[in-house]
């Protein structure tokens, strides 16, 4: 066992809880205790929070890493440092890489390599639902599943034959697995590159329609009915999708779903200007639907917050609106984005951190995310008031194509323990 | 061996032909409990014939049986003509190319054609649910189903009962698993509807997407996990998995299937020690069983039911030759 650690002097923030508790916690690679004690066994290492927060590491539940195949926009080793750095101590990887992460034995690369090169974040992979993202057969879900593939998702390719995504979330029911699937229909989105609205009119930019987004959703929520499989609605942008939502989890359908935080802080006015850092996938939206996310966020009708994380390059970026690359970095501002819904009292605090740490772990059936003994000694200390202005090219992560440069945040990860090692230290 | 319920009857053979209500076997429900049993019994009396040089029977002497295959078959084929050939029936085999005839009208037709014939039995295999069902209508003497779609195959569910009798003296009270492709197996139907007749526990195992919708209200308690499936089973009845049937994936790779839903001697472990296995065939080695299993002499029940179906089918034919002349008599 590794020396223990004692963190006093604490505001601890338990996702299980509604209330953020002054106190203490003790931890080797598990944690052996939290509350209010005195006194460090010998030998531990005290550490004075001085009043800062401490919360369960972060798990971020969409991560685009580069490698295999794109290392030219992001590594293990540079996601590992971001994700340290922003207090995310689990990332779950998507498949899209080169070669597509559809096969057990890439499962096992990324669950090898993965941590090896981290710098000690947990790395986990989805695996593709379908064989080569194509959308037409399921991959071997039982055999990656054994292998250790956390989540099963077609990435950014919604699968458009319904037969299939049936099949699929019935065969993946056997295993419990858990499918994310980004609903998007891609006909009514094919060329549109922002928010279908009066901006993008303006703007003369080709859009994408909410309906895009809710006609995909409720037939996924359909389908997750009809099969029992457990369904992700990965990534929601649009009030739209929300009644179906919450009609299909009041009938106690296996229906889930995240936000990128982007969407929760930003809208579909920080693309004016031709801003293409600002160009995600899906677009951000108005403020009636930024607004109708926060509050489904805050009633837990959507369980996860994401950070989308999406490195490009910054020539893929630095382009026409149209021509430039969708996608965002977003692992150390994930919790400073979250955090701004809190300062502005939206969301209260447990529940945010709830979205980013208990509530994946739950739906990914991990046993980090929690402030609890024998869970795993994954913890962040963090604090919540400190202002800075998001310089983008200090980010750790290869690209900086990061909307909220130059944009005033608050919160700041001081320290990123994993397994009770330290892996950041501001 | 797995205890034997009290009551239950034993393996004994009948003397007389049986008597069924039922003008046609299109279903198991076409029979009751005591027809279905008798059927047995009778077969049992035919099984030692077979073993004789001279294998000939005259009862059905001067009937004349049709065997009429929209689908290939090899086993059941071959197996009603020799059960007709040696009850004494003439025989006709007419193999119909699924493909050059249509459904509906033009299968009416065809039995028109073969009523002319005055058949005394017509035994039928069809690609489409129902259709043995559609022919029945439109002739004058007894259908047999041998197999019609995704729908019922009364007489393999028969000569699996009779095998599993056989070996373990009886029904009642066993615990079978059929495994694998339920979805697109007749095999499957019939053998939940007949094995319950007869008081057994049923339980179906394979993936929820080779699963019917509703199947566990069959009377059949529905397993995903093949070790939890076949726990303490007598028997465990695989299907094939039936490729031809299928568009689109319904599993991602064969060597997935084999691995959580392929019969091994690892997960045959599960089971109840010495329990028996079952194939209707042909079998899809190293899909849904292995070879181990399959060709292991001690448990594989797999040629026996090869040899039962024709005892069985013998039964079956004198039973319906039978209801049928009642009807002319009557």
């Amino acid at each position: 066992m590794i020396r223990p650690t004692l963190i006093t002097n604490a505001k601890l923030i338990d996702p299980a809880k509604n209330k953020v508790e002054d106190g203490a916690i003790l931890f080797a690679d598990t944690i052996l205790d939290v509350g209010k004690f005195s006194g460090a066994p010998e030998g531990a290492e005290v550490i004075d929070a001085q009043g800062a927060h401490l919360a369960p590491g972060l798990i971020d539940m969409r991560v685009v890493i580069g490698e295999p195949g794109a290392e030219h926009k992001e590594t293990f080793k540079s996601a590992g440092r971001a994700a340290a750095a922003g207090g995310v101590t689990t990332m779950v990887m998507m498949p899209n890489t080169m070669p597509v992460i559809d096969d057990q034995s890439l499962v096992d690369f990324v669950l090898r390599r993965g941590v090896d090169r981290s710098g000690g974040v947990r790395i986990l992979p989805a695996a593709a639902l379908t064989q080569h993202l194509d959308g037409a057969l399921m991959t071997e879900i039982g055999l990656m599943a054994e292998a250790g593939a956390v989540m099963f998702t077609n990435g950014d390719k919604p699968v458009v034959d319904s037969r299939v995504l049936r099949r699929a979330l019935s065969y993946a029911s056997a295993f419990g697995a858990l499918v994310a699937h980004r609903p998007e229909d891609p006909y009514l989105a094919e060329g549109g590159v922002m928010h279908e609205g009066e901006l993008a009119a303006r703007l003369g930019l080709p859009g994408i329609p909410a309906a895009a987004e809710a006609i995909m959703a409720e037939r996924d929520l359909a389908l997750a009915e009809l099969t029992g499989g457990r369904i992700l609605l990965d990534m929601l942008s649009a009030a739209q999708s929300l009644p179906a939502l919450k009609r299909a989890k009041e009938r106690g359908v296996s229906a889930f779903a995240s936000v990128n935080v982007h969407h929760l802080v930003l809208n579909e006015n920080d693309v004016d200007g031709y801003r293409s850092f600002a160009k995600l996938a899906p677009p951000l939206r108005s403020e009636d639907d930024r607004v109708a996310l926060v509050q489904a966020v805050s009633d837990g009708l959507i369980d996860v917050i994401v950070s989308g994380h999406d490195p490009q390059p910054a020539e893929e970026k630095r382009l026409p609106f149209e021509e430039a690359a969708f996608g965002a970095v977003g692992l150390e501002t994930l919790l400073a984005g979250a955090l701004t819904l809190h300062h502005k009292g939206d969301v209260a605090l447990n529940t945010l951190i709830r979205a980013m740490t208990l509530r994946p772990a739950e739906l990914l059936k991990l046993p980090q995310g929690r402030l609890a003994k024998g869970a795993p000694a994954d913890v962040i200390v963090v604090d919540l008031g400190a202002p800075f202005r998001l310089d983008s090219d200090k980010l750790k992560s290869k690209s900086k194509n990061s909307p909220f440069d130059e944009k005033l945040l608050q919160g700041a990860v001081k320290r990123t323990f994993i397994a009770g090692k330290q892996v950041f230290g501001a | 061996m797995a205890q034997r319920p009290t009551g239950v009857k034993k393996t004994e053979a009948r003397s007389t032909p049986v008597r069924i209500r039922s003008k046609h076997l299109l279903a198991i429900a076409d029979l009751n409990r005591f027809e279905a049993e008798n059927l047995i019994d009778r077969a049992e009396a035919f099984e030692p014939l077979l073993e004789q040089k001279v294998k000939k029977l005259d009862t059905l002497r001067g009937r004349t049986l049709i065997n009429l295959f929209f689908e290939n078959s090899t086993r059941t084929q071959s197996s009603f003509e020799l059960a007709g050939k040696r009850m004494g029936a003439d025989v006709v085999n007419m193999s119909v190319k699924s493909s050059s005839v249509a459904k509906g009208e033009t299968l009416i037709d065809t039995a028109a054609t073969l009523n002319a014939m005055r058949p005394d039995l017509l035994v039928v295999r069809h690609g489409s649910s129902g259709a043995a069902a559609l022919l029945a209508r439109k002739v004058d003497c007894a259908v047999i189903n041998a197999g019609d779609g995704k729908h019922e195959h009364p007489t393999q569910a028969l000569l699996d009962a009779f095998t599993i009798r056989r070996r373990l003296g009886g029904i009642e009270g066993l615990n079978i698993a059929i495994c694998g492709d339920v979805l697109h197996s007749r095999v499957a139907r019939s053998n939940v509807a007949l094995l319950n007749m007869l008081g057994a526990s049923v339980r179906l195992v394979g993936p929820p997407t080779l699963m019917p919708a509703g199947a566990e209200r069959w009377g059949a308690q529905v397993f995903h996990d093949m070790r939890k499936g076949i726990k303490d089973a007598d028997v465990v009845m695989m299907l094939r998995v039936q490729r031809e049937r299928m568009t689109g994936g319904f599993f991602p790779s064969a060597r997935e299937f084999f691995w959580f839903y392929g019969l091994d001697e690892d997960k045959l472990r599960a089971a109840k020690p010495g329990a028996l296995v079952m194939h209707p065939g042909p079998m899809n080695r190293g899909v849904e069983i292995d070879s181990t299993v399959a060709d292991n002499p001690v448990i594989s029940l797999i040629e026996t039911q090869v040899r039962m179906g024709v005892a069985l089918r013998m039964a079956v034919l004198e039973a319906l030759a039978e209801s049928g002349a009642n009807e002319e008599a009557r």
